[in-house]
């Protein structure tokens, strides 16, 4: 890397992190739209379980299970907080711990399956999860957990790091500036990853899995490590999802949402880390916009992702990195 | 020296049919061995046999003395037996060099975690496959395509990157499948003097092969396979004399083979 390509690339994160933590929130308080918050929080939690559906695309695996994910995480960090009376920031290191090692004993078995077949169980995950989550005591069917306390103070020998988000005025600034951290922290984990030696390890098995063992690569060992931080990723998304809504239902997450997430992978570019944020951003607010043409929605809405699939194959972030492929 | 590889009584069936049957050779020691014989002969699975991509029905691949068959292809080619793939299976979308660099990777003192954080051990493991790599790609003559995407090489150059990506590996025997194939006189020329080179640096190989003129030239011994069973194994002399192999395999086409 040049000293110019690594000078840009820190004034755009510097960018990046002033718009969203300083930009956003005075252009919301000048506005009055707190409701904006809530939104934004979202879309950075999606982005979150998104980025994990990425990571398993660049193993050359088709998720959409990620919902599975967020639901268990969702209600291991709910169940914890409402019913042991455990600290959420406990819980959410916990949720995606379990969602993580969960995901080691389904990926085992599963992750030897390829293409549409795989894709086909890890859609069948969700649904499990949800009927799951119906059927099992300690998850309250279909009643659902609710009134789920707020995450509560971050403090170190009484000085408080973190004020409990109840003694905020303004409590969705709060979980926006939770959720921005927690996105920018996994991404730029992320980033690091797939630019270490795991990443081209990881894109060697998208290559070639039989090639990659024949020199040595463990790849089922590789496989379930990179399923493993997907479902960490997922967990982690849920379970602040879940503090921000102080409730969980069985139908929380849905096929449509595992759907959703694979698709902001699409929508953002396979080949671009950043990618599944840029997706989520366009997808989550291209289908509220949309929400003004009433029943046309959909159909507009398909017409455009088909669009987009025909003209831009490699997904928006290749609008301005064209493909060096020569043709 | 000791015979580096052992094959003994190789069997495998595939529901009723019996793909190898009771093939036994050895292996000796930075030598070049050539396993032909017609298509459907079982060469391949014998290849797959060997790096245990596929369990035998009966019998055992012992390397170093040590029974390798059975266990994962990814341990048996830590031990030192490395499978190449023809030439369509490689790293497509990497670079000459990153692919090469990946299969370096077995070499690695560093854990996955230590890569991830960068440590000392990393970096060095880094450098160290970074500029060995660069050596095996001028061994092999790909030293100014290295930055290239490897679908973008031409097919000698394919042939050259499945070859250096095998060497990465650091191999004591190396699995080479169909290395000439689809090559002209000229290509195929070049590509010998590039397995012996490999040679040279100490790696035995097995190579699974189709053209006769380049097996003569360049195997110590030949082993010659049929309906999945050994029919003849020696020098180029010997099995050009063959009368089995004449018969069997060659046929009155043997003008045309190129013998």
């Amino acid at each position: 890397m040049t000293g110019r390509e690594r000078g840009l690339r820190i004034a755009a994160v510097a960018a990046f992190l002033a718009f969203v933590y300083v930009a956003v929130p005075l252009a919301i308080a000048e506005t009055g739209r707190t409701d904006l918050y809530y939104t934004l929080s979202s879309v950075a939690l999606l982005a979150i379980a998104s980025g994990g559906v990425w990571l398993t695309f660049y193993i050359g695996r088709i998720n959409i299970g990620q919902g599975a994910w967020a639901l268990v995480g969702g209600y291991v960090s709910a169940i914890l907080v409402a019913t042991y009376g455990l600290s959420f920031w406990l819980s959410l290191p916990i949720a995606g711990l379990f969602c993580a090692g969960a995901s080691v004993l389904v990926g085992l078995p599963i992750l030897r399956l390829r293409g549409v077949y795989f894709a086909m169980i890890t859609l069948v995950l969700t649904e499990v999860a949800r009927l799951a989550a119906l059927a099992l005591p300690v998850t309250n069917g279909a009643k659902g957990i609710t009134s789920i306390p707020s995450p509560g103070r971050i403090g170190l020998a009484g000085l408080t790091i973190v004020p409990a988000f109840d003694t905020f005025a303004e409590k969705n600034l709060a979980f926006y500036f939770l959720s921005v951290t927690m996105m920018v922290v996994c991404f730029a984990g992320l980033w690091r990853l797939v630019n270490s030696r795991v990443g081209r390890l990881f894109a060697a098995l998208r290559q070639n899995e039989e090639l990659a063992s024949s020199m040595g690569l463990n790849v089922p060992l590789l496989r379930v490590l990179a399923y493993a931080i997907s479902s960490f990723l997922g967990g982690v998304g849920g379970a602040i999802f879940v503090a921000i809504a102080q409730s969980i239902y069985p139908s929380s997450f849905t096929v449509n949402d595992s759907v959703n997430f694979m698709l902001n992978c699409f929508l953002g570019g396979l080949g671009y880390v950043f990618g599944p944020m840029l997706g989520t951003l366009v997808l989550y607010f291209g289908w509220d916009l949309l929400f003004q043409t009433g029943q046309y929605q959909l159909l507009i809405y398909s017409g455009v992702m088909i669009l987009l699939i025909v003209l831009l194959p490699n997904g928006l972030l290749s609008v301005r990195l064209p493909s060096r492929r020569a043709t | 020296m000791a015979t580096i590889l052992k094959v003994k009584d190789l069997t495998k069936r595939y529901g009723g049919l019996t793909a190898v049957n009771e093939v036994s050779f050895d292996v000796e020691p930075n030598e070049i061995l050539s396993i032909i014989g017609p298509n459907g002969a079982g060469k391949s699975t014998i290849f797959k046999l060997i790096s245990s991509f596929v369990k035998p029905t009966r019998g055992e691949v012992t390397f170093n003395g040590e029974v390798i068959s059975g266990l994962a292809p990814h341990i048996v080619a830590r031990k030192g037996v490395v499978r190449t793939f023809q030439e369509t299976t490689i790293f497509k979308g990497m670079t000459a060099r990153d692919s090469v660099i990946v299969a370096h990777h077995l070499r690695s003192r560093a854990s996955l975690a230590g890569f991830f954080c960068g440590t000392a051990a990393a970096r060095r493991d880094e450098a160290e496959f970074g500029r060995s790599s660069d050596e095996i790609l001028d061994f092999l003559g790909l030293g100014a395509v290295r930055y290239e995407i490897a679908s973008n090489l031409p097919q000698g150059h394919l042939r050259a990157l499945g070859i250096a990506i095998g060497l990465a590996a650091d191999p004591k025997i190396l699995l080479l499948d169909e290395p000439f194939a689809g090559m002209n006189a000229d290509e195929t020329n070049r590509a010998v003097e590039m397995v012996r080179a490999v040679r040279d640096r100490g790696v035995t190989l097995l190579l699974v092969e189709h053209d006769m003129a380049a097996v003569m030239k360049i195997s110590d011994r030949i082993v010659v396979i049929n309906f999945g069973v050994k029919i003849a194994e020696g020098t180029p002399a010997a099995i050009r004399a063959d009368e089995k192999v004449i018969e069997a395999y060659l046929g009155v086409e043997d003008e045309t083979i190129g013998l």
